[in-house]
């Protein structure tokens, strides 16, 4: 029936962001013919915003860190829930990661003997963080996209998958339109890779862009892949908050790393007033101990304003709920003060946070190396997934792999920042490896036209409806608002559940909604599509968290304040039932292997 | 502590002068702005006036997308982080090549309708979206990365922050590409295919002055990517939002490299040009 443009590669990795990439490149390098697609164009996927750092210990600042210690630090950070294997892996790996970044052209900071540079970070007990800038995504997405291209990788940017496709059991291909034509694309694969990204859009206040619609967990929930963790969303403490429109765009940790403090508007330092018992240790109890932690003084505990984002956000939230708050609704972020230490602080800034100095001067009118920034949470990240393999990084649907944001795992109920983009090289590459292992082993699966022609006739629907219904964009935006309002930074069960029956309402909004125009890059039409993967996620993410009934990393319930130890040996899993209903499981976590163990103890 | 003291003061006043600033012109004030934006598919289509509201820090983009939300669903657009990171929202504004999401409306006059056109060099697609796919497929032309063998026996270089700094200037290049929609050889000439642009040349730029990379690739900057194309009129570094000296750290030093290696007419006239008082081509920049 439909028309299609075919393509058939022995691995498909959907998605071009860091860990896309790491994974093509390493299909690639495998001997596999690889595809690789991207909503957007080449290079501008949410890696290239990353700013602070990536995470590996490479002792080159501070000799006393290596991989126990991150890996350590990693659980204590996941508050446990983390896939401990992955864990493991990861921070053994992520240094030869980072190397390899140079190897093919990375010029990160450097140290003055001539190495990468490490700064601090939230969570992390030593500087660990190798950086470029406040650009540190930008240079790794440059570096492993410049590399691909002249790899054999056929890139397919533009294009936007909107199902895969089965044989059987198995993974067989994917179905998408290329944005610029809306034309379908027929992909048949013998293993697919889904490095997709995140969900942030599913909310109102988010740091994220537009193509994080929460495609990837939406795609492999349908194929029948199972998720895990999705009650845990990032809400990163510091955002803008002003003016209106750029409100939720990031402001790097790296602030806070190289010094920055946290104020309310009475001019105190609030981070003081509540240490968490688990970080009380490693974390300073005067300002001036803070000081000399961010200046690289061996001997100091850092500052509270780096302890996790989890307790940060919540912090700066009582402060705001309480009437202590800056006059938009945050408080103030202030690096300026350090001009009262160092001579040449605007220099310095504008060194050390050259992005983040030009984002305010130009969005906001505030010259950051003078006055404080105002500053409050914003939706981050997703430390939910995908689940996979610890090793190789494959779902429960055979031949379908998942890498970076959109897998799960590694983080637990907490991400510590610059994990992430050390957990996108890192499996990034496994997932790549195995993928094309996979592949090797099959015969080509068949791909069913009868499966994709159904996919397509509901695709075209809102064309049908062409001024029938209402718009797509009301639709999101409801959406939106309520995911904020009701499964937010602070959640109830009353709350959550409302928020099941409005995404009931929603979703029979959303079947719908019409479009205008005609299939040439249309994003009424985009925007209606991805509004479905929206909707999933959101469901599944109010699911999980009206089944954790404990506050924890991520997740903080105002009807269960307090960490319930009795949650911390599950992961909630979720999957579509034989009906198509969502089934939602609690997974026994693993018992930690006993040298891991012993390496956590030794941490603590 | 003293220090403290006058900080905490420091936060207070801060806070008024924001507050301040929100009740003079809060985010709840707006008023009409009329955007005049170019609608067509291929190389077809017409300028259509939009009117919509716009309040306090609004960017051109987000006009956009309100225009977008408020009925013209099918306006193309590209965007991604809204933060000036990506470049993808590059586009012609009053006539002027930027980045949609950095230019704020309280820049513009809005007495008069803005005018967002598509970048006019690259073959347009539709509405504000062309076919940029030229610049992805120039960099393939170019030979990658190749670094010379480790210095260490762990397979790391050492390299000084000085010598990183040239190459990061270059590295912070965010493929916007309004660089190449501003250079007469591309927008005028249509040479896409000889020349490489701009944008290409720093990154070649970025790859001969790598201290770790040991390949030499004056010989096709001269024979396939047409660096003789370029007479230093600068207007690429003017517009580069990365505030990138394209011309003077990039390509006038290539340039130096393929004279050196090649007669080129054009670079020795540069040099002459960068010697002498009498030519209007940024004597400031060109130290
Ligand atoms: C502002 C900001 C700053 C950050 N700073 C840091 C930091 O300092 N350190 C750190 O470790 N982490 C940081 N993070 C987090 C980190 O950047 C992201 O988690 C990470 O980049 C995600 O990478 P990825 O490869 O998984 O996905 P992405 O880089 O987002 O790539 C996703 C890809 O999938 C494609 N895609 C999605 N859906 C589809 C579909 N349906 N069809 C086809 N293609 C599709 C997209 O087009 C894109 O190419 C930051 C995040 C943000 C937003
Ligand atoms: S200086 Fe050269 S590259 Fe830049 S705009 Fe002028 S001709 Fe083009
Ligand atoms: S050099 Fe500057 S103007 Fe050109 S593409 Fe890069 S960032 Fe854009
Ligand atoms: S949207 Fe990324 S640069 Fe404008």
């Amino acid at each position: 029936m439909a028309e299609y443009q075919r393509h058939e590669h022995d691995v498909l990795v959907i998605g071009a962001g860091g860990a896309g990439l790491r994974a093509a490149i390493e299909s690639a390098h495998s001997g596999a013919s690889v595809g690789l697609i991207c909503k957007s164009l080449l290079g501008k996927a949410h890696t290239v915003m990353a700013e602070g750092g990536i995470a590996a210990a490479l002792a080159n600042v501070d000799d006393r860190d290596n991989w126990e210690v991150h890996f350590a630090d990693t659980m204590r950070g996941g508050q446990y829930l983390n896939n401990w294997r992955m864990a493991e892996i990861h921070a053994k790996e992520a240094p030869d990661r980072v190397k390899e970044l140079e190897a093919l052209g990375a010029v990160f900071d450097r140290t003055a003997d001539g190495r990468i540079l490490q700064r601090n970070f939230g969570g992390h007990k030593y500087p660990r963080l190798a950086h470029v800038g406040d650009r540190t995504g930008l240079e790794i997405i440059r570096t492993l996209q410049d590399h691909a291209v002249h790899q054999p990788i056929d890139v397919h940017m533009e294009c936007t998958i909107v199902s895969l496709l089965k044989d059987g059991n198995r993974i067989s291909g994917a179905l998408g339109y290329d944005r610029e034509r809306g034309r379908f694309k027929l992909f048949e694969a013998k293993a697919v890779v889904l490095a997709t990204g995140g969900i942030g859009r599913a909310f109102s206040v988010t740091s994220n862009s537009w193509e994080y619609t929460g495609d990837g967990q939406a795609l492999a929930y349908n194929a029948g892949a199972s998720l895990q963790d999705m009650e845990f969303v990032q809400f990163h403490p510091t955002g803008m908050v002003w003016p209106p429109s750029v409100r939720g765009i990031l402001v790097t940790e790296g602030v806070r790393g190289e010094g920055g403090i946290l104020v309310n508007k009475e001019g105190r330092r609030f981070m003081f007033d509540d240490i968490p018992e688990n970080y009380r240790g490693q974390t300073a109890d005067n300002e001036e101990e803070g000081w000399r932690y961010t200046q690289g003084d061996k001997n100091a505990r850092r500052p509270p304003e780096l302890l996790t984002r989890d307790h940060v956000a919540r912090a700066i939230m009582k402060e705001v709920r309480e009437g202590r708050g800056s006059p938009h609704g945050g408080v103030f972020l202030d690096i300026s003060w350090i001009s009262s230490k160092l001579s040449n602080a605007e220099e310095h800034i504008k060194k050390k946070l050259p992005s983040m100095y030009h984002q305010f001067k130009q969005l906001a009118d505030i010259d950051i190396t003078k006055e404080p920034m105002e500053v409050g949470p914003t939706t981050h990240y997703v430390m939910g997934g995908i689940r996979v393999d610890g090793d190789t990084q494959m779902s429960s649907v055979p031949g379908l792999f998942a890498a970076g944001e959109v897998g799960a795992g590694l983080h637990g109920a907490n991400r510590l920042g610059g994990n992430s983009l050390s957990d996108l090289l890192v499996f990034g590459m496994r997932a790549g490896k195995y993928a094309a292992e996979f592949a090797a082993r099959q015969s080509s699966a068949k791909v069913d036209t009868q499966q994709a022609d159904a996919i397509v006739r509901v695709a075209l629907e809102p064309f049908d409806r062409a001024g029938g219904g209402e718009g797509p964009y009301q639709v999101e935006h409801d959406l939106q608002t309520m995911m904020q309002e009701l499964v937010g930074i602070v959640r109830r069960e009353g709350e959550i559940r409302r928020a099941l029956d409005a995404l009931k309402t929603l979703k029979e909004r959303a079947r719908k909604v019409s479009v205008t125009g005609n299939r040439e890059y249309n994003p009424g039409w985009h925007t209606a599509l991805d509004l479905q993967n929206l909707l999933t996620v959101s469901e599944i993410v109010a699911r999980a968290a009206l089944e954790r009934k404990e506050s924890r990393g991520g997740h903080f319930r105002d009807d269960f304040p307090e960490k319930d130890p009795s949650y911390g040996k599950f992961n909630i899993v979720i999957r579509r039932g034989a009906n198509g209903e969502m089934q939602v499981t609690r997974e026994p976590i693993p018992e930690m292997r006993e040298d891991l163990k012993k390496i956590v103890e030794e941490n603590k | 502590m003293a220090s403290n003291q006058s900080f905490a003061q420091n936060i207070v006043e801060s806070g008024q002068r924001a507050a301040a600033r929100s009740n003079t012109s809060a985010g709840t004030e707006t008023r009409a702005g009329t955007f005049r934006i170019w609608r067509g598919m291929g190389a077809s289509g017409q300028l259509e006036d939009y009117s919509t509201s716009v309040s306090e820090g609004m960017v051109v983009l987000d006009a956009i997308h309100q225009i977008q939300a408020e009925g013209a669903t099918d306006l193309a657009v590209r965007w991604n982080c809204k933060a000036g990171k990506c470049g993808s929202c590059s586009a012609e504004i009053n006539g002027m090549p930027r980045l949609l999401c950095m230019t704020r409306l309280s820049e513009l006059d809005l007495e008069k309708p803005v005018t967002v056109e598509p970048m006019r060099a690259f073959p347009p697609v539709k509405d504000l979206v062309t076919d940029v796919s030229s610049n992805f497929r120039a960099k393939k032309r170019i030979r990658k990365f190749t670094p010379r063998p480790p210095d260490a026996p762990d397979g790391t270089w050492r390299m000084a922050q000085s010598d990183a700094d040239r190459v990061q200037e270059f590295r912070k290049c965010i493929e916007c590409f309004l660089c190449q929609d501003v250079c007469h050889v591309l927008r005028d000439h249509q040479l896409h295919e000889q020349f490489v642009g701009p944008r290409l040349l720093v990154h070649a730029a970025q790859l001969e002055m790598h201290p770790l990379d040991i390949l030499d690739r004056t010989d096709e900057l001269k024979e396939s990517h047409g660096i003789g194309y370029c007479n230093i009129t600068k207007c690429c570094t003017k517009v580069c939002p990365e505030h990138i000296t394209i011309t003077d750290n990039a390509i006038i030093p290539l340039k130096e490299r393929v004279v050196d290696n090649h007669y080129d007419p054009i670079a020795k006239l540069v040099r002459l040009m960068r010697g002498s008082k009498s030519t209007d081509t940024g004597q400031g920049e060109a130290r």
